[in-house]
């Protein structure tokens, strides 16, 4: 009897066939190379529904090799559904060691947070993207959208935060602040907190984008300068915690969660979840440095 | 011909504009003398073919025609709403006037649009982004010539308000709740932000009641006197291009049927078109 050699193992290493992560790399290769430029890519099928955070684990496939250590958060936090779904399945796949560690990690996927302790050389920073095209704001069809970035043809994008500014006395964007990459593409970074926004600049590590549903990559690679869009007279700022520390910590320095408890009282709990153990345990921990952080007095 | 000549602001030589297929005799089939733009052999339709001009700094040119004359596709053409078929223009400060600018790429041709001209369509949607406040609106053609500094933005854009007499208190609000003689003349000042030499006015008054009407020729006639921006005016309506322009051309079929001095086209049409728009006049 002929032996079936080829379905032994039910899946190859890190579930994608050789071929289609051949293809993503491919994609990510791009990416690196005109930073904030989205790449379209194949979105194959996952276990997972598109728009689940299949952009971020196609990237983590395609490129996590066995030596690599593994950490995802969601929303700053290791141990949140998405989080431990998404990191028992890459396990499964892969069978590298995982870790909560930001320090130890070579490979962090994310969902909507960078973490608060600085990103290093050796480390590749991965987010679930879940609207790759910033201008889709102001402007609907894909293929206005790609024109006007091929012709870096902006205003409407400036517009619309002149409006804001109006309207409101602020630009009024939270999340998806949009940044110039490189000084050419305007790009969105993503769901991540204004207070993010500046670590991007001259990060020491790569970040890449994936965006499942839309099918679209897109990097920034090590020491790029990544400017959040401002005015000559109206600046971007980030989040604003004045007045506030996290009660476990009494750390003020960092991206706080407004927390509500039973008996009514508002208090405030360091957002990044290893960040938080690491002061609890006083143990040490980088933290990025930013003109605007650094403005934060301790 | 030399174009150098002469201190020509604009230039247009052979500019054509064919829908369809034309084949080698589609120019030859359509016209006034038929009639009709619309090809016999190809059924390709003409909307105008072969026009040329020149228009000083400074100057007002009218372009007069029936519907479907071809009047709009020219300015349209020059403002890069739409591609040419053939032909070629030079605008002079712009490279000196040595690049023909319907030749250029999509990127400089905006650089044109946003710093050498301004245009005022028939329809306010056509001009202003009904998603933005007037003032984003101007906002929008001064950020696109390069301006970020807000408030230096909404000074200018109060200025704009304030000189085409749309209530500055009312710069934040959108166009949609404005009157179309508001909106008209903010659509002018929209075009007129960024000191263009050159402005397209395509049918401006029309649609609008007649004391509007007669307020919004008065406002681009004073601008024109303050500010010498030349202007082609194209209208169907002869008492605004006698109010307004200096020469005429008068079109037909997509073909210029005669042009020269507006007051002499006026008094004294010499083609039988030009003479029946003349003497249906009111």
């Amino acid at each position: 009897m002929v032996e079936n050699k080829k379905y032994v193992n039910k899946y190859n290493f890190a579930f994608i066939d050789e071929a289609t992560k051949k293809e993503i790399r491919r994609k990510l290769l791009k990416a690196v190379a005109i930073p904030g430029y989205q790449v379209p890519y194949s979105s194959p099928e996952m276990p997972i529904s598109r728009g689940w955070g299949t952009g971020g684990l196609h990237v983590t496939l395609a490129i996590i090799g066995k030596e690599d250590i593994f950490k995802i958060i969601d929303q700053g936090s290791d141990a949140s559904v998405n989080a431990c779904n998404l990191r028992e399945f890459v396990h499964m796949m892969t069978n590298v060691k995982t870790t909560f560690d930001t320090a130890e990690a070579t490979l962090i996927q994310t969902r909507h947070r960078i973490t608060e302790e600085e990103l290093n050389e050796n480390q590749i920073f991965i987010y679930q993207v879940p609207q790759p095209e910033p201008l889709r704001g102001v402007e609907r069809y894909e293929n206005k959208t790609r024109q006007m970035h091929g012709e870096a043809d902006y205003a409407k994008m400036w517009v619309s935060l002149y409006e804001s500014f109006v309207r409101h006395g602020d630009i009024m964007l939270g999340a998806g602040y949009p940044v110039k990459v490189n000084n050419r593409y305007i790009m969105a970074p993503s769901p991540i907190p204004k207070w993010d926004v500046p670590n991007l600049n001259f990060s020491k590590a790569l970040h890449l984008y994936g965006a499942g549903r839309e099918k679209r990559l897109y990097a920034i690679p090590p020491y790029t300068p990544v400017e959040p869009l401002e005015f000559e007279d109206v600046k971007f700022h980030t989040e604003d915690f004045k007045g506030t520390e996290c009660y476990k910590t009494g750390y003020k320095k960092a991206f706080l969660d407004e927390l509500y408890f039973d008996d009514g009282s508002k208090h405030f709990v360091i957002n990044d979840s290893n960040f938080l153990d690491k002061l609890s345990e006083n143990a040490s921990a980088k933290q990025h440095s930013n003109k605007y952080i650094d403005q934060i007095e301790a | 011909m030399s174009r150098t000549d002469d201190n020509w602001l604009l230039t247009v030589r052979n500019l054509t504009k064919i829908y369809g297929e034309p084949n080698e005799n589609t120019l030859d089939l359509t016209g006034p003398i038929f009639n009709s733009n619309i090809c016999p052999e190809t059924e390709s339709i003409v909307a105008c073919a072969n026009i040329n001009f020149d228009l000083y700094p400074g100057e007002v040119l009218g372009i007069v025609g029936e519907s479907g004359s071809g009047k709009s596709t020219v300015v349209k053409l020059l403002y890069f709403d739409m591609e040419k078929s053939a032909g070629a223009a030079w605008l002079t400060p712009y490279n000196n006037g040595l690049a023909n600018i319907l030749d250029e790429s999509n990127q400089k041709k905006r650089f044109i649009r946003n710093h050498l001209m301004g245009m005022v369509y028939q329809n306010p949607r056509d001009g202003l982004n009904f998603r933005f406040s007037s003032g984003g609106n101007i906002a929008e053609k001064l950020i696109m010539a390069g301006e970020m500094h807000v408030g230096n933005i909404r000074g200018r854009a109060s200025d704009l308000l304030n000189k085409t007499e749309v209530p500055v208190l009312r710069m934040d609000d959108r166009p949609s709740s404005f009157s179309g003689g508001m909106q008209q003349r903010v659509q002018i000042a929209k075009a007129i932000a960024n000191n263009p030499p050159l402005l397209f006015l395509d049918e401006v008054t029309t649609g609008l009641d007649v004391s509007v009407q007669a307020k919004v020729l008065d406002l681009i006639r004073e601008l024109q006197q303050d500010l010498g921006i030349a202007m082609i005016v194209v209208s169907h309506d002869l008492s605004v291009i006698r109010m307004l322009t200096d020469r005429t051309i008068v079109m037909k079929n997509g073909r210029i049927v005669e042009s020269g001095l507006t007051d002499q086209i006026l008094q004294d049409p010499q083609h039988e078109y030009s003479q029946l728009l003349v003497s249906s006049l009111l």
